[in-house]
């Protein structure tokens, strides 16, 4: 990041005018015309509201919306409550929101929320998240078959630690059992960075965390990635194998997705759009995005809809193998 | 000495024209926000963390630290100026600063407050600057077992107070978790009490509504009724004697300080907990260390003296393992976590060989905002001390406002702010019932962490109590905390031996 030292108040004032002459300069189409509330499907510290900070800071920075994005976390009931928030908004125009993949497990898990996620407006998605397997250094295990081993010698001693119930990592666990003839115990946590923290101070044996959660203690050495859920091998890990080389074709992703309130008017859909689509293209996204090991190109409209709806049937099937849902 | 070349380093860094303007704005932005009902250091942090991206990445976090050091000494303010807890790091200062207030003593309160946090603040840098990459490995010991010991030592102190009256706390306390159990469980993922899919409670109660609305809302209730209008006008008034004065007292309180400080840092450094719950069990030993339990809540210093160290040196503490593990032990230090990603900078165990410039200048830059914050602070007392004498027709409605405004902030969700007003009537019941409100606050705190650290704990022992008792850290905590629960007991036992020693000459 290349920032100069000038005086700071010379710089408020700039963006101060810079913001007075934006709100003048894109005239076209509609523009939000007070703050736009920004959602933010988990808890602050996580790797959403990481992403969505970043979000709002490259929207600031570059001046790609007139009025200012103000983030607001909504983590209850695995993102019910920012779902249930963003329905009571029907048609709203102003408010969008940062989501992942309990964007389709909740409403599945919960019927009683009356909530379909494709009656949202689909405005961009931004990245796919990605899944390893880690193990502490310690350990001594090297290669899955080694952790195939240790776990099935273990029986259901061996934790698992992982965030959320019936989530992403209980899913991924669950594949691990059904696959390799394991009992796996799985132990929720709130938040992937508290998950690393348990296999970086062994209270757990395992965690399937994002590169992004784990990255600190990988690259302190202390714990070690065994196999990857994604479909070729991860630039940043190269010496790590996918689970499809190593026999069974698995591969499973987290999307970074920013949607709309349902019913929004297709005018301020394409506003919000064209923000995302310049946040997408700008440097600090793509960055981020490398470093991360993030993988997604954009998507958006009925391309975006056509995905959701493939992984909602996905969804459904995983958590049907698991109990969750009849 | 390494270590301290290291510091000097550091403050050739932190004393930069530009990151010394920082720091002072940040502080004083920071006192502003803390005194604010409802708008804590989270809110402050980030609203302005988009407007660091104009500065580098040290100078930012020096911005932000500071504004989470301010609001910590300014989270006080209103705790003990107007009984609304400014900040919920500030909840436990009510308990015994408003009553100081109430008795014509606030200046000596506030000061009080900002003594024990610029000690707070100062022996945690220490410790911080002495001992980091060591008590990095602390946290990590500690576990969902250990984390379970320390929630149940906390709630030893409570219980293990004679004087008052047991039954009621023991009801406060359980009227305090079941509120804390309302919302959606983290373990199983079902929602819990929410009255037929309300969709406010799915993020549970918010602690800070539940603490507005018992000491602001009940306050302004109480004050009606026990003055039937006629309210008498403080009589504070301050003097830099007086002042002086307060400050040759709080020699008394050092052990106090000192206790706070060091509890304070070590709650804070473990993931999760941060400065909320280091404050009030900060609270809840110095009560049950003290020889007069009894004047506590009724306007002890050291009562005012042992959070306020405590929130400081916690905020300290939770810096620790958002830098060496990149996990936050606060709800602020998390925003703090996301802003490091945005300069590119990658928490972690290595951040502290790898960005030596960046550590220590922000671990410099702690001192020089400790130094600025008791500085503003003191100096504005003699304005605190004039809102005091407000007449009551004019300070309770603006008490009211800010209980709404604070309740509304956090989530923005009007639902919060009819339960505050709800919560209000109960205080002001609870009150007239002799109820002590402290146990319930707490619980509502710390039984959401106590829930899910037995539960994790338990599931990874397979139901085995015994993993409390086994470990080497969480035994002898759970050990201890097991004696502060059997003290009325004990104390009640010692009693009954002596009464009959005595009869029997």
């Amino acid at each position: 990041m290349k920032l100069t030292s000038k005086p700071l108040i010379l710089h408020f004032m700039l963006i101060a005018a810079a913001a007075v002459f934006a709100t003048n300069a894109v005239a076209a189409g509609w523009q939000p015309k007070k703050p736009v509330e920004f959602v933010i499907m988990a808890g602050p510290g996580g790797g959403a509201d990481k992403m969505a900070r970043l979000m709002q800071t490259i929207i600031e920075k570059h001046n790609f919306s007139p009025k200012p994005f103000i983030p607001v976390n909504k983590p209850g009931g695995s993102g019910a409550e920012a779902l249930v928030h963003l329905k009571s908004k029907t048609g709203d125009n102003h408010t969008v929101m940062v989501t992942l993949n309990s964007f389709y497990t909740t409403p599945l898990r919960q019927p009683k929320l009356g909530i379909n996620s494709l009656d949202y407006t689909p405005i961009a998605r931004m990245a796919e998240d990605t899944f390893l397997l880690w193990v502490h250094k310690d350990s001594g295990i090297k290669s899955l078959d080694d952790f195939v081993a240790a776990a099935k010698a273990k029986g259901g001693d061996w934790i698992m630690a992982g965030t959320g119930k019936g989530q992403e990592d209980e899913l991924l666990t669950n594949f691990l059992n059904s696959t390799y003839g394991l009992k796996i115990k799985y132990v929720p946590f709130k938040g992937g960075g508290r998950v690393a923290k348990e296999l970086a101070g062994k209270h757990a044996n395992s965690t399937v965390n994002n590169p992004s959660e784990q990255l600190g203690f990988f690259q302190a050495g202390d714990t070690v990635a065994l196999a990857a859920f994604t479909a070729d091998r991860l630039p940043m890990f190269p010496d790590v194998p996918t689970f499809t080389e190593l026999g069974h074709k698995y591969v499973y992703y987290m999307q970074r997705s920013v949607v709309g309130t349902p019913g929004m008017s297709a005018e301020a859909a394409e506003f919000y759009r064209d923000v995302f689509a310049k946040v997408y293209d700008s440097d600090e996204w793509q960055e981020y995005k490398k470093k991360k090991s993030l993988l997604g190109d954009f998507l958006t409209g009925d391309e975006l809809k056509a995905y959701w709806t493939n992984e909602i049937a996905n969804h459904k099937q995983m958590l049907k193998d698991i109990g969750e849902i009849k | 000495m390494e270590i301290l070349q290291l510091l000097l380093d550091g403050f050739v860094v932190a004393l930069q024209p530009t990151n010394l303007f920082l720091v002072i704005v940040g502080c004083a932005v920071g006192l502003f926000i803390g005194a604010m009902p409802g708008l804590g250091s989270v809110n402050g942090v980030a609203i302005l963390l988009p407007v660091t991206f104009i500065v580098p990445p040290t100078s930012a976090i020096i911005f932000l630290a500071a504004i989470y050091y301010g609001a910590m000494y300014g989270g006080a303010i209103s705790s003990i100026m107007l009984g609304i807890p400014g900040a919920s790091t500030a909840v436990a200062t009510t308990f015994d600063g408003r009553p100081l207030a109430i008795q014509g003593m606030a200046d000596k309160a506030l000061v009080a407050a900002a003594v024990a946090s610029f000690a707070g603040g100062t022996i945690s840098v220490i410790l911080f600057t002495g001992f980091a990459p060591p008590l990095a490995h602390v946290a990590l010991a500690f576990g969902s077992a250990e984390e379970f010991a320390l929630m149940m030592l906390a709630f030893g102190t409570f219980i293990g107070l004679g004087g008052d009256d047991i039954p009621k706390t023991l009801i406060s306390i359980f009227i305090g978790l079941i509120l804390s159990s309302v919302g959606l469980d983290i373990l199983s993922g079902q929602p819990r009490l929410i009255f037929g899919d309300i969709p406010g409670f799915f993020h549970g109660i918010n602690f800070l509504v539940l603490a507005i609305g018992i000491y602001g809302i009940g306050e302004i209730l109480w004050t009606i009724e026990s003055s039937r209008g006629e309210v008498s006008v403080s009589q504070a008034v301050v003097t830099v004697r007086r002042i002086l004065g307060s400050l040759k007292e709080l020699l008394k309180s050092a052990k106090t300080i000192l206790m706070g400080s060091l509890l304070g840092y070590f709650v804070g450094l473990l993931p999760a907990a941060g400065a909320t719950p280091g404050s009030i069990m900060a609270y809840g030993f110095a009560k049950t260390m003290s020889k007069n339990p009894d004047s506590y809540g009724k306007g002890n210093i050291d009562g005012v003296a042992a959070p306020e160290s405590a929130n400081n040196a916690a905020s300290t503490g939770s810096m620790l393992p958002m830098l060496t593990l990149g996990i936050p032990g606060s709800p602020t230090t998390a925003i703090l976590l996301g802003g490091m990603v945005i300069w590119g900078l990658e928490p972690g165990p290595r951040l502290f060989v790898e960005q030596t410039e960046f550590v220590w200048g922000l671990i410099a830059s702690l001192y020089v905002a400790n130094f600025f914050s008791i500085v503003l602070n003191i100096a504005f007392i003699p304005i605190f001390i004039w809102v005091l004498k407000l007449s009551f027709t004019i300070l309770a409605p603006i008490i009211f406002v800010l209980c709404v405004v604070g309740g509304y902030a956090p989530t923005q969700d009007m639902h919060d702010v009819w339960l505050m007003l709800l919560f209000g009537v109960v205080g002001y019941l609870m009150r007239k019932l002799d109820y002590p409100m402290a146990p319930m606050v707490l619980a509502i705190v710390l039984g959401p962490l106590a829930e899910s650290s037995l539960r994790q704990a338990l599931l990874q022992s397979h139901g085995s109590m015994l993993v409390f008792f086994e470990r080497p850290i969480s035994g002898p905590i759970m050990v201890f905390a097991l004696l502060l629960f059997l003290m009325p007991a004990i104390k009640a036992g010692k009693k009954m031996i002596t009464r009959r020693l005595q009869k029997v000459p």
